[in-house]
């Protein structure tokens, strides 16, 4: 059972007290969007063993969202932090970083995902 | 007409801490963030200053706490909540807010004793040796939402109206003669 | 025999009697004893049966450990099965009962099981399954029914009660021995809040029988100064009775506080499960010993030697008179000497290592016991008891070379560190040579949320055997801080214990020895059933604990689940670490349910949500059904009245004179800001922008598939806010979808949201007479002019504060009252009372369910399922065709959602009047690759209709729209079908001519 910080109230919130909300950082498509966007919108999801980024609601709190990165093998927690953005900000990625040299963002600076 | 009930009547319990349902208690939801106007308007309605991150600031029989970054519960006497969403519309008239009565949706109890915090220590996983005084908990007191903090030698505790039996019923049970926690 | 020594029992109190009972019979223990201990004082060595073979057990261990003497403790609510004499402290009164065993204890009919032996090898059951069938129907399966199962369940509700807590520290310790409490003493002194979990009633582990002196002083008194020392810290909590269950994510450990297991019925909670939150956990778990396997290592009598020592030091209590030790370590000496010391006789020794040169050894022969270096055990002689043993050379095939009388045998094949909690959340194990034992690896810990180890190991859970490599490795390094020790503060120590991987006795036993091995002693797993595992091709040690069951026992393998491992990997020719060992999971010992379950039971087993009226609807009599959470009047049923009646009542008065509802169930979300408006139609497919102040609108709400999710009416209450009503079970998933939208995706747009639901009651005045009540109760204007169909007004009426909603769900003149909810239980009975000669009558949920069907009125939930859309309901008028977006408009542009193929509403009438089956399909011709009829449509809600006197529904049919007036087919619950003709869905007042009145 997961113990993650809610940035918005600071308390160490146990995972009881949250509920989760899945992948985070994904972009909206809407009408106009073409059948390929609109899928990749409404159902593929990346499952990776390691550096994933998800998004939390603090719903016995607060009752914010928040999202968090963290490794899905070793349950590390990177950082969280508030869910008003749309890629996630350079500390919490230069806190992966120094845990996993090796890990490279998968999004370009626009928060378009590479080709 | 009729006075306001509060959800359980004046409901009681002796244990090993002392369970009082209270209440009818005003109360009102204001929303909103970074407003010029925001200090005087909750301090006209309740008289305390607006609370920092986690906090709830106590005066007299009113008070204002940190519901999360936009949002402040007030609370004061049942019959002054008309009074007080007047006095925040004229002082916060034209800036984007909400403030609601929610009064009515709320039953609040009082745990009081030396051992009261054993009561919740069974409820919340929340670490309540690191509540500082003057701090406002929201937590989930087994499987419903509730607000606490520390007034008075004893704690106040906030839930939702439809489910004050439940509460009580788990404050109780929580309670009961021989069950500290020492 | 087994009997009480006249002197000596560190733990007992012999001005304290107490008197129990075992199987009927009165037995006398003292204050102290565990039941296993006053049971061998009375010379109960037999106490139970093996679970396939019945074969006679006896009391083996003297811990948690324990796989044989498991007993029904107690009777009626308070009965509980499986409960280990070795851990259940001794009190007055107390009664148990063996277990297994039909229909006596000494005589068992399952034991004929034993003879079959060789027709229940491993994998039995599943071998049996295959074939022959019949046999295995008429044959097997009532035999094992009725020998199966070891204690009985309780039948009756369990009296005591439990609960749980939370608690948090910086540092929790789990186990009380020596090096938890040094791990204890030292953390305490960095200040932090300290956590020191022991499963037994005292502190000091094995310290007490098997070391004199701890740190220069000795052990008894080391031990009280310790404690006492933490005892005086305020940040450190000493909780024994309280076995660490289970090391989850991020420092979680549950933990099983026994309160008060030995004083039933004194008031306090029997069980309390701590959830504990930990900065770091040091585990401090000790080892627990290995059994040897030898033939007849089985018969009650044999038990292990730290078991042995502990009965006669702990309780004064000897199991036997005569007691053969047989070991391949040193440690087992210790159970020689003590014996002596008490005046028992030890015939021998039989070491199986070719050389016993240590301490130990040398001090057993200088005390005059004969010591037999390389000597195995060929066979424990005895049935229900051991009388003796037969020697052999461990290293030849079992040749008998002397027998010796005994009574007793004290066993020891090592030590296994309780490494369970270090690997219960990912901790990586490594084989130790020199001790034969998985050990942690201190490399690849658990870890914790930032990365660092969450579990450390200190004391024999990490190998160290003995107290001088405990002490060397100094545990108190690095423990004293708040913060997280050094990487390299802990010294590399190791033990000055060996242990040779002697595994099976004598080493080249033939299969006649090895098929009396046990190695489960609970699910009578023996060697061969290992080793024809292997040759049946079972590689994996995962298949091989399911196929023969080894470690599958209430004791999980705790005893001898490394000697089966041993015995599998070497029927393999693999390194016991490559086999490697089966995953530990939680919990270490067993938690009773009743402190799972904690405080949830009874009144409070789940939060039920009540109306401000619940109470009034209970003295009415209503039958409640549970919406959601909530509990909401189905029906109020009169004097001899069936539901059904009462519902046709309701009906039936509330379209011809008046109906009450209450509605207070119903979400209400206020929306506000200067972006509302903008914000609620991108949530609604309808536009709410529009609705002009002090009017409602009907609204639908899609999720991103374009899939129907909730309803309800929306009223414009000013310039820049709208209060959104949803469907009862609704309100807290759209606040949070709301919230979700304006937090995650528009935190720009100036919007406000409050779930003000549980703020109003609401009162549902529905009839022909509905006005005239409102009238009755005098206040505002309710006129058809001052307040038209779908509009909403603030006012009073009878005194009270209330916000009036001209709405219908019914098709009737229809008011919907909000009032503060403080004063719902009076304004109830205000509108009861005044109604009294305008016919009022509370109506239920089942009531407006049939009144909105015969309306053809949608119910989320009925007629939507996750896979319809708006469209299929012929909800178009309520989708904007202006709008660019809206939440769902994109999911329901794909091709499959805007084919006109799509199954779409229409209403039903059976021909012959009847009520179509909840949940049946419209059939179509033809069967399907799967043999069924092919189908072309359902039923979503289907209702005797007390209106039309006939059965009427709704559902949907492919091109339903286009088919006005064909017949077609709804199957039945008998195999048949019904017949109905397709027609519009609103069945009564088409034109609204009731409610605009
Ligand atoms: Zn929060």
């Amino acid at each position: 059972m997961l113990t993650l910080e809610c940035p918005y109230c600071g308390v160490m919130a146990d995972e009881t007290e949250l509920s989760p909300g899945y992948e985070a950082h994904l972009k909206r498509f809407g009408p106009g969007a073409s059948p390929e966007e609109f899928e990749a919108y409404m159902f593929a999801r990346k499952n990776p063993k390691g550096v994933h980024f998800e998004r939390w609601r603090h719903t016995y709190g607060c009752g914010k969202w928040f999202l968090a990165a963290r490794c899905t093998a070793t349950l590390e927690v990177f950082g969280t932090y508030p869910a008003q953005v749309s890629a996630p900000p350079a500390d919490i990625i230069a806190k992966i970083q120094a845990r996993r040299p090796n890990w490279q963002p998968d999004w370009q600076p626009d928060g378009k995902a590479p080709e | 007409m009729s006075d306001p009930v509060s959800a359980l009547g004046g409901a009681r319990f002796t244990g090993f801490a002392d369970i009082r349902e209270i209440g009818p208690v005003g109360m009102i939801t204001l929303r909103g963030k970074g407003l010029k106007a925001f200090d005087k308007a909750i301090k006209t309605a309740v008289g305390t200053k607006v609370p920092a991150q986690r906090r709830i600031e106590v005066a007299g029989d009113k008070a204002c706490g940190w519901m999360s970054p936009d949002e402040y519960l007030l609370v004061m006497p049942y019959a002054e909540v008309p009074k007080a969403l007047a006095a925040i519309a004229l002082a916060l008239a034209g800036q984007h807010h909400l403030a609601v009565d929610v009064s009515d949706a709320r039953a609040v109890f009082r745990v009081e004793g030396e051992k009261a915090a054993d009561v919740l220590r069974k409820l919340a996983p929340a670490d309540l040796d690191l509540m500082a005084p003057g701090e406002l908990r929201r937590t989930r007191a087994a499987q419903v939402a509730v607000a606490f903090w520390q007034q008075d030698g004893g704690f106040t505790v906030v839930c939702f109206r439809s489910v004050a039996g439940y509460v009580m019923g788990l404050l109780r049970h929580s309670a009961m003669q021989g069950s500290e926690l020492a | 025999m087994s009997t009480r020594l006249a002197k000596g029992g560190r733990l007992i109190d012999r001005t304290a009697a107490v008197e129990f009972t075992f199987n009927g019979k009165r037995l006398r223990g003292y204050q102290g004893d565990t039941l296993a201990s006053a049971l061998l004082a009375n010379d109960q060595m037999l106490v139970g049966r093996s679970f396939k073979y019945h074969r006679p057990r006896g009391i083996v261990a003297s811990g948690p450990e324990e796989p044989n003497a498991l007993v029904n403790l107690g009777s009626g609510a308070r009965l509980e099965p499986n409960q280990r004499t070795t851990v259940t402290e001794l009190f007055d009164g107390l009664e148990s009962t063996s277990q297994n065993h039909w229909p006596s204890l000494e005589f068992d009919v399952g034991v004929l099981n034993n003879y079959a032996a060789r027709f229940l090898p491993s994998g039995f059951y599943y071998k049996t399954f295959i074939h022959p069938r019949p046999f295995w129907k008429h044959v097997f399966e009532p035999i094992i029914r009725r020998s199966a199962g070891l204690g009985k369940a309780p039948t009756t509700g369990d009296a005591d009660r439990y609960e749980q807590a939370y608690a948090f520290c910086d540092v929790l310790i789990v186990g009380g021995g020596v090096a938890g409490l040094m791990a204890a003493r030292a953390a305490a002194k960095g200040g932090g809040r300290v956590i020191l979990l022991e499963q037994s009633p005292q502190l000091g582990g094995r310290s007490p029988v098997d070391e004199t002196e701890v740190e220069g002083k000795p052990v008894e008194a080391w031990l009280d100064a310790v404690e006492a020392g933490l005892r005086a810290m305020d940040n450190v909590t000493i909780r024994t009775r309280t076995t660490g269950a289970g090391v989850y994510d991020h420092g979680y450990v549950l933990a099983d506080e026994r309160v008060a297991d030995h004083t039933p019925g004194d008031g306090r909670p029997k069980h309390r499960l701590w959830r504990i939150r930990a900065g770091r956990i040091i585990t401090a778990t000790g080892a627990i010993e290995r059994p040897l396997s030898f033939a007849g290592n089985d018969i009650p009598g044999v038990m292990l030697a730290g078991a042995v020592r502990d009965f006669v030091a702990g309780y004064a209590v000897s199991p036997g008179d005569r007691t053969v030790v047989v070991t391949n370590n040193d440690s087992a000496y210790l159970t020689a000497l003590a014996l002596k010391a008490a005046g028992l006789d030890v015939p021998a020794v039989l070491d199986a290592r070719d050389d016993a040169t240590g301490a130990l050894p040398e001090t057993a022969r200088a005390a005059g016991i004969r010591v037999l270096t390389g000597r195995a055990i060929a066979k424990v002689k005895g049935g229900k008891r051991v009388t003796g043993v037969a020697i052999c050379a461990q290293a030849g095939e079992g040749a008998v070379l002397e027998e010796i009388d005994c009574d007793a045998v004290a066993m020891s094949g090592g030590w296994s560190p309780v490494v369970h909690l270090y690997s219960h959340c990912g901790g990586k194990l490594l084989w130790d040579e020199a001790i034969s034992a998985f050990v942690p690896d201190p490399s690849r810990p658990p870890l914790n949320h930032d990365g660092s180890a969450m579990v450390e190991v200190v004391g024999a859970a990490a190998g160290h055997l003995d107290l001088g490599s405990i002490l060397a490795a100094d545990v108190s390094a690095g423990v004293e801080t708040k913060g997280r020790r050094k990487e390299d503060a802990r010294k590399t120590v190791s033990t000055s214990v060996t242990i040779p991987p002697i595994w099976v006795m004598p080493q080249g036993a033939p299969i006649a020895m090895r098929s009396k091995m046990w190695l489960d002693y609970q699910n009578d797993v023996k060697v061969s059933d290992v080793q024809l595992a292997a040759r049946e091709g079972y590689q994996s040690v995962e298949h091989t604990k399911r196929y023969t069951t080894l470690g599958m026992a209430t004791d999980q393998g705790k005893l001898s689940n490394i000697n089966g491992l041993a015995v599998l990997a070497d029927a393999l020719g693999q390194e016991i670490p490559q086999v490697g060992t089966t995953t530990f999971r939680p919990p270490y010992t067993p938690v009773t349910i009743g402190a799972l379950a904690g405080e949830s039971r009874g009144e409070i087993f789940q939060p039920l949500r009540r109306t401000p009226m619940h109470e009034s609807h209970e003295k009415s009599g209503a039958y409640f059904e549970p919406v959601g959470l909530w509990r909401r009047p189905y029906c109020f049923p009169r004097a001899g009245e069936t539901h059904e009646q009462a519902v046709h009542r309701e009906v039936l008065n509330t379209r011809s004179n008046l109906g009450l509802l209450d509605a207070s169930t119903l979400g209400k979300i206020i929306v506000k800001g200067p972006d509302a408006g903008k914000f609620l139609d991108m949530l609604y497919t309808g536009v709410m922008s529009t609705l002009p102040v002090g009017k409602c609108r009907y609204g639908l709400m899609c999720n991103e598939q374009g899939f129907l999710s909730d309803d309800g009416v929306v009223a414009r209450i000013d310039e820049d806010t709208w209060l959104c009503h949803t469907t009862s079970g609704g309100a807290d998933r759209i606040h949070a979808w709301m919230e979700d939208w304006l937090q995650c995706e528009w935190w720009d747009w100036q919007v406000y949201t409050a779930n003000v639901t549980e703020q109003y009651a609401q009162v549902a005045v529905v009839g022909p007479n509905a006005r005239k009540l409102l009238q009755v109760l005098g206040g505002m204007d309710v006129s058809r002019e001052s307040l038209p169909f779908m509009q909403w007004a603030d006012g009073t009426l009878g005194g009270f504060p209330v916000r009036v909603y001209r709405i219908s769900f019914s098709g009737e003149l229809s008011y919907e009252i909000a009032i503060p909810a403080s004063r719902g239980a009076a304004f109830w009975a205000a509108c009861m009372e005044a109604g009294k000669a305008l016919g009022a009558m509370p109506y239920g949920t089942e009531a407006l369910h049939v009144m909105r069907a015969e309306k053809g009125f949608i119910m989320i939930g009925d007629e939507t399922d996750g896979t319809v859309i708006p469209q299929d309901l012929g909800l178009d008028w309520a989708i904007s065709k202006k709008k660019t977006d809206y939440l769902g408009k994109r999911g329901q542009e794909r091709s499959y959602l805007a084919s006109t193929d799509r199954w779409k509403l229409a209403g039903f009438e059976t021909l012959d009047g009847s009520v179509i089956p909840d949940g049946s399909y419209i059939v179509a011709d033809g069967t399907n690759g799967n043999g069924q009829r092919n189908t072309q449509g359902r039923v979503t809600s289907t209702y005797y209709s007390p209106t039309l006197r006939r059965g009427i529904a709704m559902g949907l049919l492919r091109h339903g729209p286009t088919r006005m007036g064909e017949v077609v087919e709804f199957n039945t619950v008998s195999g048949g079908t019904v017949k109905a003709r397709v027609r519009d869905a609103v069945f009564f007042d088409k034109d609204g001519e009731k409610q605009n009145v």
